[in-house]
């Protein structure tokens, strides 16, 4: 049973804790500080909340006694050399499959760090990182030190080894508006899934790229987006360009992924061999940000569905959480206790998480829902929050 | 020797730096932060980023002239000036 949940807030980070069976948030910590993920490390406990400083760039913060105090962690560089191909904003003429001119470089520096993500237990000191623009960072000290992964930074799908020159291929890696608050339009690395059965097992998803899957612990990367498509692209079925919102595994059948994408809910049985959509759209399921799917049973995942993608809020003003257990088969919605009138929430795509039987979610307008019965019944645990980037149990 | 005057929003991070004067040797401005670096480490990396360039909405001047290299920070401080470090105005 979770006994905490984090949320990374606009305005800081907040914590509950549950006592006699209820929640009771604590004072928030990191006050005034846009928090864009927070999470706890359940091998040793410690709390991590990556800090999206407005003013003095990202910053990573940890507590080890349990949220009562809090240090900053060494920071998160690009090293010296790391550059990547500028991409700008589509203009209503933009032709994402024209043939590149002349590419454009710019030194790498991290505007955001999206995701904290922690290995298995037989590797106890290591973490990893995915930041705006497009990296993943491993530190194998406890967050002491990070270090980019080179392989997936100089992947062919980006140019190449832009280290030791200049590109050797095109750049298939699109942007996300979400880097748009730092005045510039690049990809950013959101998910990360370690396979608890191998540690050298890797999922990583970027917006706007795809899913990428590593077998050699980071040293070669293979793009996994084989059944996806994009209805914003001339050919939805190329190989680059694809927008997951989140993925994730489950942990007891970690060949079972799931996907929200820009462009719908997608499933996998094989471990991102291949993936299927699983949106129907007639009963609301297919545009959204988050998605959690149940620790043992990987054919039962929720979303939180919203219009897409023009509106991007509750549907017809009701708020409701979806959850399939038959692989996307079917879809049942469940409303019960989620404000059904006039509500114009949206869930960004770290603020659902799962826990045994409890879920919890969070919305760009300060509310915070919990179930504690797979997601049937819901209740409020306060309104009044500041916009909600991330919801974990701890 | 230069002087360093700075937003109160960064004695939050470096309370070491609040109620003092703080001085050290002409230069650039770059060999300016670096000297403060040393009283209060980590302060670069609030103000700059991992290239040493000016983050983008953090502004320097050097007296009341707006800092003009804002990529390698070469503005040179005189001896008697003072470099002024502040936010650029963003919203809520």
């Amino acid at each position: 049973m979770p006994m905490t949940i984090l949320l990374g807030t606009r305005k800081g980070t907040v914590m509950f804790d549950r006592k006699n069976s209820d929640w009771h948030p604590r004072s928030i910590v990191h006050e005034g500080i846009p928090v864009c993920y927070a999470a706890r490390d359940s091998r040793d406990g410690t709390l991590w909340a990556s800090l999206d400083h407005g003013h003095w760039g990202p910053k990573l913060s940890r507590s080890r006694d349990g949220g009562a105090t809090w240090e900053n962690a060494p920071p998160v560089k690009y090293p010296v050399g790391a550059r990547y191909i500028v991409k700008y904003l589509p203009t209503p003429d933009f032709d994402p499959e024209a043939p590149a001119g002349q590419p454009e470089y710019k030194d790498a520096t991290v505007y955001k760090i999206w995701n904290i993500a922690f290995a298995s237990p037989e590797q106890p000191g290591r973490l990893y990182a995915g930041t705006i623009p497009g990296g993943l960072f491993i530190s194998d000290d406890g967050g002491d030190s990070w270090e980019l992964n080179r392989p997936l930074w100089n992947h062919g799908s980006r140019g190449g080894d832009l280290f030791s020159g200049d590109a050797t291929s095109e750049n298939r890696w699109g942007g996300t508006p979400a880097s748009i608050d730092y005045g510039v339009f690049e990809p950013g690395v959101h998910s990360i899934i370690v396979d608890p059965r191998d540690p050298d097992h890797i999922h990583v998803a970027a917006s706007s790229a795809g899913v990428i899957e590593t077998t050699d612990g980071g040293k070669t990367w293979v793009g996994r987006n084989q059944g996806m498509r994009m209805d914003y692209f001339p050919n939805p079925e190329a190989e680059w360009g694809h927008d997951p919102h989140f993925v994730t595994a489950c942990h007891g059948q970690p060949d079972h992924l799931w996907q929200q994408n820009h462009c719908g809910v997608f499933y996998s049985e094989d471990g991102a061999q291949t993936w299927k959509m699983v949106s129907v759209p007639e009963v609301g399921v297919h545009f959204g940000f988050p998605i959690a799917v149940d620790e043992h049973d990987g054919c039962t995942a929720w979303v939180v569905p919203a219009r897409a993608d023009s509106e991007r809020m509750a549907i017809d003003g009701g708020l409701f959480v979806a959850r399939t257990t038959d692989g996307g088969q079917s879809w049942q919605s469940f409303r019960s206790g989620l404000p059904q009138n006039n509500a114009y929430d949206i869930v960004l795509r770290h603020a659902l998480d799962v826990a045994g039987d409890f879920l919890c979610f969070g919305s760009t307008t300060g509310n915070v829902y919990l179930s504690e019965d797979r997601g049937e019944t819901w209740r409020c645990l306060g309104n009044n929050f500041p916009p909600i980037y991330s919801v974990r149990f701890g | 020797m230069p002087t360093i005057e700075m937003t109160s929003h960064l004695y939050r991070f470096f309370p070491e730096l609040e109620s003092r004067k703080i001085s050290v040797p002409a230069g650039s401005v770059a060999d300016v932060l670096h000297e403060v670096n040393k009283i209060a480490s980590g302060f670069s990396d609030y103000v700059l980023d991992e290239r040493g360039a000016l983050r983008r909405h953090v502004n320097i001047s050097v007296n009341d002239t707006m800092l003009i290299d804002k990529k390698t920070l070469s503005d040179y401080v005189p001896d008697d000036g003072t470099v002024y470090i502040f936010q650029a105005l963003s919203g809520g």
